[in-house]
């Protein structure tokens, strides 16, 4: 039973991974592309980051 | 210097009326209390992140063999099944497995994991099943003067004092001095970085009073809870959840006629999607928005203190296999690296949290082009 | 989640529900009204201040061109006023040059006119006095000569013919 737990806690870890790494990958080059953008990108990143980490953080909780 | 001599002056304050109540309390385990075990640890740190009811400052083992902790006791106050019921903390003797019973007004009390149990009638010790739940005894509505209530009053009173003291400033002229001129660009940055971008130019003065006072009270806390006493009122359930429910409140009240149109009755969607929409949308914006807040305020702090105290606890655990010194050596180091990251994330956090508050007050009172 | 559950303190919510409402409200009344007032006023009168440094400037830079545009009008008319001044006193050359030119040439019509009437005085003068003359001459001549009436008529002739030669 813990260890079902904790492989499901490693696939929400590497889905959630995953997730940021696509939103600050992608947000580096919408900045790189467009420099003048930089703060509404950022804040752009940072509202999806923190959403798709609620999430993360509720799978986690639930499956605890 | 001057804010310093102020600070010092303040703190010597808390102090001197502390003092004096705290007491050098003695409780009499076989071990010692030392931690030194992996389970020890975990248990240390699972009890660590938990509010407790004593300030417990540090402990140490004197010579009779006998565990001192220094700190002081903080005051109970229970609603139990027959009213009110208070008394000091001290009367638990810093136990933590139910194993001291206070008795007070015919009632009978004990402390297990932080959580205070009433006995059930007739009973005069606290029996456990095989899952360590206590069978004759029931939790009873804690309203005490806990280390987080502690921490909440002193930091509310701290930013109290900071921030009149920085509207008094203004009152004699248009630049603070001192320490207001470090706070002066934290209150422009919270009103012109997250305020009103988020809420929009038309609504954003009636909230930035409360965005102001929970970035602050989220961020200083989160800071407070790095420091060696200890706090973890942030990692609190209770308190974030406290948090997440008053932007839930004020979102939900302050929504217009448009908002509560596209989460009922979403336009611009066939007909029988509608009611699908709706119940998603109601979702969202009732549990999933609050959750979220909540959650993430609360992992990330409680994370940051476990991963903290884990690797402090290297120093330990290692012991063996890398010398006293390497174990000492690797645990400082990496802690103090990861210290630095948290104090990042005590800022991080305290700036999500007041900027998706702002973003949901923001999508409330949004007032959408006609089309 | 049981765990979450179990953790959560209803105590510990209600009391620092009662605690951060009683923060929110202290924070906004002492602190955040104040503070964000004086802000906006401050904010508005560096606004304001930047706002009449602007207008000042453009006033100035209004009167600069004022002043420019002055400027330029005076030297226009000190200019206008010179090219007449030159032509006046170019006009009041040549009237004088013609007036001094008419003047002298009245007088030297004048002056011919006396020398006519004066010669003409002149020559009637000398006419009367060649008459007179020649009556004496003629008396004498006559007085000798009347007796030759050939020579008479010749003189006569002669005479006459001189006279009109005049």
């Amino acid at each position: 039973m813990v260890t079902y737990n904790l492989i499901g806690a490693g696939l929400i870890v590497i889905g959630a991974g995953i997730g940021l790494g696509q939103i600050g990958g992608k947000a580096m080059e919408g900045i790189a592309r467009q420099p003048e953008a930089t703060g509404k990108i950022q804040t752009a990143m940072i509202i999806i980051a923190a959403l798709l980490e609620g999430l993360a953080f509720g799978a986690l909780f639930l499956g605890k | 210097m001057k804010i310093f001599q102020q600070s010092f002056k303040f703190l010597a304050l808390v102090l001197l009326v502390v003092l004096p109540t705290s007491i050098f309390a003695k409780d009499t385990k076989n071990d010692g209390g030392q931690v030194n075990t992996k389970e020890e640890v975990e248990a240390y740190i699972l009890h660590h992140i938990q509010d407790s009811h004593d300030f417990s400052l540090f402990s140490y083992t004197n010579d009779e063999g006998e565990r001192v902790h220094v700190g002081f006791p903080l005051p109970v106050i229970l609603w139990t099944s027959e009213g009110l019921v208070t008394f000091m903390s001290s009367e638990f003797h810093h136990n933590d497995d139910g194993s001291v019973i206070v008795e007070k007004d015919g009632l009978k009390f004990a402390k297990i994991h932080s959580k205070i149990y009433e006995l059930d009638k007739g009973a005069s010790e606290v029996k456990f099943d095989e899952d360590h739940h206590a069978t004759n005894a029931h939790r009873v509505l804690d309203f005490s003067i806990t280390k987080s209530v502690v921490g909440i009053l002193v930091i509310g009173l701290l930013m109290l004092f900071w921030f009149s003291k920085l509207a008094r400033q203004y009152k004699k002229k248009q630049i603070p001095t001192g320490f207001g001129r470090v706070l002066e660009p934290l209150v422009l940055y919270v009103r012109d970085e997250i305020a009103r971008p988020n809420i929009g130019e038309k609504h954003y003065r009636r909230f930035t009073g409360y965005l102001l006072t929970v970035f602050f009270f989220i961020w200083i806390l989160n800071l407070a809870g790095l420091t060696p006493l200890g706090f973890n009122v942030t990692g609190q359930l209770a308190v974030t959840a406290c948090l997440a429910i008053f932007t839930l409140i004020i979102y939900t009240a302050s929504g217009n006629k448009d908002y509560w149109m596209h989460i009922l009755w979403m336009p611009g969607v066939p007909v029988l999607i509608r009611p699908v929409l709706a119940v998603i949308e109601l979702a969202g914006a009732l549990l999933i928005k609050p959750f979220s807040l909540l959650v993430r305020l609360f992992a990330n702090i409680s994370a940051g203190h476990i991963v903290v105290m884990s690797l402090i606890a290297i120093m330990f655990t290692l012991k063996k296999e890398l010398t006293p010194i390497g174990a000492t050596g690797l645990s400082l180091v990496l802690s103090f690296f990861i210290t630095l990251i948290e104090v990042l994330v005590a800022f991080l956090q305290a700036y999500i949290f007041t900027m998706l508050s702002a973003l949901f007050i923001g999508m409330a009172v949004e007032e959408h082009e006609h089309h | 989640m049981d765990k979450l559950l179990n953790d959560f303190s209803p105590g510990l919510f209600v009391v620092s529900t009662i605690l951060l409402l009683a923060l929110i409200a202290l924070m906004v009344k002492f602190a955040w009204k104040p503070i964000l007032n004086s802000l906006n006023e401050r904010e508005e009168g560096i606004q304001s201040a930047l706002d009449a440094a602007e207008n000042a400037k453009k006033e100035m830079e209004n009167l600069q061109a004022d002043n420019q545009k002055l400027l330029q009008e005076a030297r226009l008319e000190r200019e206008t006023m010179l090219k007449e001044a030159r032509g006046l006193k170019a006009k009041i050359i040549a009237d004088a040059e013609e007036e001094a030119q008419a003047q002298a040439s009245k007088m030297i019509a004048q002056a011919q006119a006396a020398i006519d009437s004066e010669k003409k005085a002149a020559m009637a003068e000398l006419k009367s006095h060649v008459a007179g003359l020649s009556i004496d001459i003629a008396e004498k001549v006559v007085g000798k000569e009347l007796s030759n009436k050939g020579s008479q008529e010749k003189l006569v002739e002669e005479m006459l013919g001189e006279a009109t030669l005049n």
